[in-house]
């Protein structure tokens, strides 16, 4: 009897909210490669810390004053008195640097396997707004404790606005609402950081897994799967995401909590990386702390921007250039020529291309954590030069190499 | 083109305009309330400083507008080492912001007495005395001398900013507004 009428209930609900349909289609009967390795546990990981950020930041949301007097009190009272509370706290800060930990490993995966290639472009570019979007989350979240690194770090930020020609001080001041970062600026990044970023993610990334289940993921051969489908209509080399993927990525995700809880509970400031340790004194307005350097998902980027020497009597040179190092990520569907996908068949230029521009992003990330010195100076420009001439001189050597033969199932 | 169908295009037209005038208003009055406020406007007020405890070459910083604004005596030694302009970015402070009153030597009102925003001109650190005869911004490695003027190959594009002042005729000094200012 209760068997039928859970049956019938669940028909009922169905009728008006096709909840089984959508699981067949997105889940039980929605083919994934079956070639999928180790590259692919860190799209599912990316959505796990999503979680992780989004609870342990409402809970944190709940003991912390948005107040340039009150916050690095609220902060200290939350690590002290609230029950928990530092392990709520540490799993928001380490869970902000495993997130970029996560996207960088995601987005080298897109690189290897050519991810990005048609027809997944808007895929790859939907991908990119959610990075752009996750620094500034990730930015807007560290002014918060009013810490000095805080209030630095966002002072010399906004300022990067400043060099802009013209409107650049307008920019900076409409920015922040005051002439300096202060009680207002605390406020409004709080309200973004709480509220209209992590919509705007989240939003974003219901449009990536909508782009992605329309021609499905990609693989380490780069071949698609539907080319070759049985009598059914399922592909060939495909299986289902649940179970097969669905086990596959729990056991990652229990892979990836043996790294995270072991540094939330034993070096959550991972020696200065994940927490700086100026961090710890309150913000002053009126003294910067000897050496100040972003948290190191930023660094790659703010070598580049101390590597290009004013001109002009401006510095906005460097600010584009830091510019045009993300944003040139955008372009990659579009700089690639190769014919095939996967690093598996491309040729020799491609991965002597790839392992170089791996190296200047870790040199230029090591270079950007250190205070700069002429002998930084000259191999921050040095590999700034190939950080970008492996994007700009794709089309070429791309195009110019031997690729070997593609098999026309995977592998 | 049939009546039925003119009409229906009238009102579209009308909706959708009227529709981008109510949200262009939105925008522009949401977007100006990012803008500093009325009360943040009102504490960019000119601060007086008592000069009772300003010791020779002993930097003091006091707030104005949230900003560190330097207080130097110099000494006589300080005051001869701005003879030495040949390694300077603009030694003349044309590209420079500072009242026109200060566009001098010095930099300065009277010669000892240097008054600057001690904000660095290229990505808004505060430099600290780091050198015999000037300062550095450990923040991207730029120097300044005694007068806030910046040495030619390091990051900040031009010198330290002077803030209006003027100094009362009872040993105070008034940071954020000139002279003539005060007397209206």
């Amino acid at each position: 009897m209760s068997k039928v009428s859970m049956k019938g209930l669940a028909d009922w609900v169905e009728y008006r909210l096709p909840y089984r349909d959508f699981v067949r289609n997105h889940l039980t009967q929605y083919w994934a490669p079956k070639n999928f390795n180790f590259w692919y546990y860190f799209g599912s990981l990316a959505l796990i810390v999503l979680v992780i950020q989004i609870v342990s930041g409402i809970l944190l949301t709940m003991n912390y004053k948005p107040d340039a007097a009150k916050a690095f009190d609220s902060i200290e009272y939350i690590m002290r008195d609230v029950n928990f509370g530092w392990l709520i706290r540490y799993v928001h800060s380490t869970g902000a640097s495993m997130f970029f930990v996560v996207i960088y490993l995601h987005m080298l995966r897109a690189m290897l396997y050519g991810s990005y290639r048609n027809p997944r472009e808007l895929l790859w570019i939907i991908g990119m707004i959610i990075y752009v979007l996750l620094m500034a989350e990730a930015f807007m979240g560290y002014l918060l404790p009013w810490g000095q690194t805080s209030y630095w770090g966002a002072q010399v930020i906004v300022n990067l606005f400043a060099t802009l020609p013209v409107i650049g001080e307008d920019v900076s001041v409409f920015i922040r609402g005051d002439y300096a970062i202060s009680d207002v600026t605390l406020n409004r990044f709080f309200a973004l950081h709480v509220v209209a970023l992590p919509l705007l993610l989240l939003g974003l990334v219901f449009l990536h897994l909508a782009a992605l289940h329309t021609h499905g993921s990609n693989n380490p051969d780069g071949i698609e799967i539907k080319l070759q489908k049985d009598e059914s209509g399922k592909p060939k080399d495909g299986i289902a995401f649940h179970p097969y993927y669905t086990i596959k990525d729990s056991f990652g995700f229990v892979v990836f909590l043996a790294f995270f809880t072991p540094i939330v509970f034993f070096a959550p400031e991972l020696n200065g990386y994940f927490l700086e340790f100026a961090n710890f004194v309150p913000a002053d307005a009126l003294k910067t702390p000897e050496h100040i350097a972003p948290l190191w998902y930023f660094t790659p980027f703010y070598s580049i921007l101390r590597a290009v020497p004013p001109f002009f009597n401006t510095q906005v040179w460097g600010v584009l250039a830091m510019g045009a190092s993300i944003g040139v990520f955008f372009l990659l569907p579009w700089l690639d020529r190769s014919p095939v996908k996967s690093i598996r068949y491309k040729g020799v230029y491609t991965k002597i291309a790839l392992v170089l521009f791996g190296i200047s992003f870790i040199v230029l990330g090591v270079l950007g954590t250190l205070p700069p010195t002429d002998l930084r100076q000259i191999l921050a420009q040095v590999f700034s030069v190939v950080y970008f001439a492996f994007f700009l001189l794709m089309p070429w050597y791309s195009k110019a190499e031997k690729c070997k033969p593609v098999p026309e199932r995977v592998s | 083109m049939s009546a039925d169908k003119k009409r229906r295009q009238a009102l579209t037209l009308a909706s959708l305009s009227g529709g981008a005038v109510a949200v262009a208003g939105v925008a522009g009055a949401f977007g100006m309330s990012l803008a500093p406020s009325r009360r943040t406007k009102g504490e960019g007020a000119p601060v007086e400083v008592s000069l009772a405890q300003v010791e020779p070459s002993k930097l003091r910083i006091v707030s104005w507008r949230r900003k560190p604004i330097w207080i130097l005596k110099r000494t006589q030694e300080q005051i001869d080492s701005l003879q030495e302009t040949a390694d300077l970015a603009d030694p003349d402070s044309e590209n420079s912001e500072q009242p026109d009153y200060c566009r001098n030597a010095t930099r300065s009102i009277k010669p000892e007495m240097f008054v600057a925003i001690g904000i660095c001109t290229h990505l808004g650190c505060s430099p600290a005395a780091a050198f015999p005869q000037g300062f550095l911004c450990a923040c991207h490695g730029s120097y300044f001398d005694m007068a806030g003027r910046v040495f030619a190959g390091s990051p900040a594009p031009t010198n330290l900013p002077i803030p209006e002042h003027y100094f009362t005729e009872h040993g105070t000094l008034v940071i954020g507004a000139a002279a003539e200012e005060a007397s209206v």
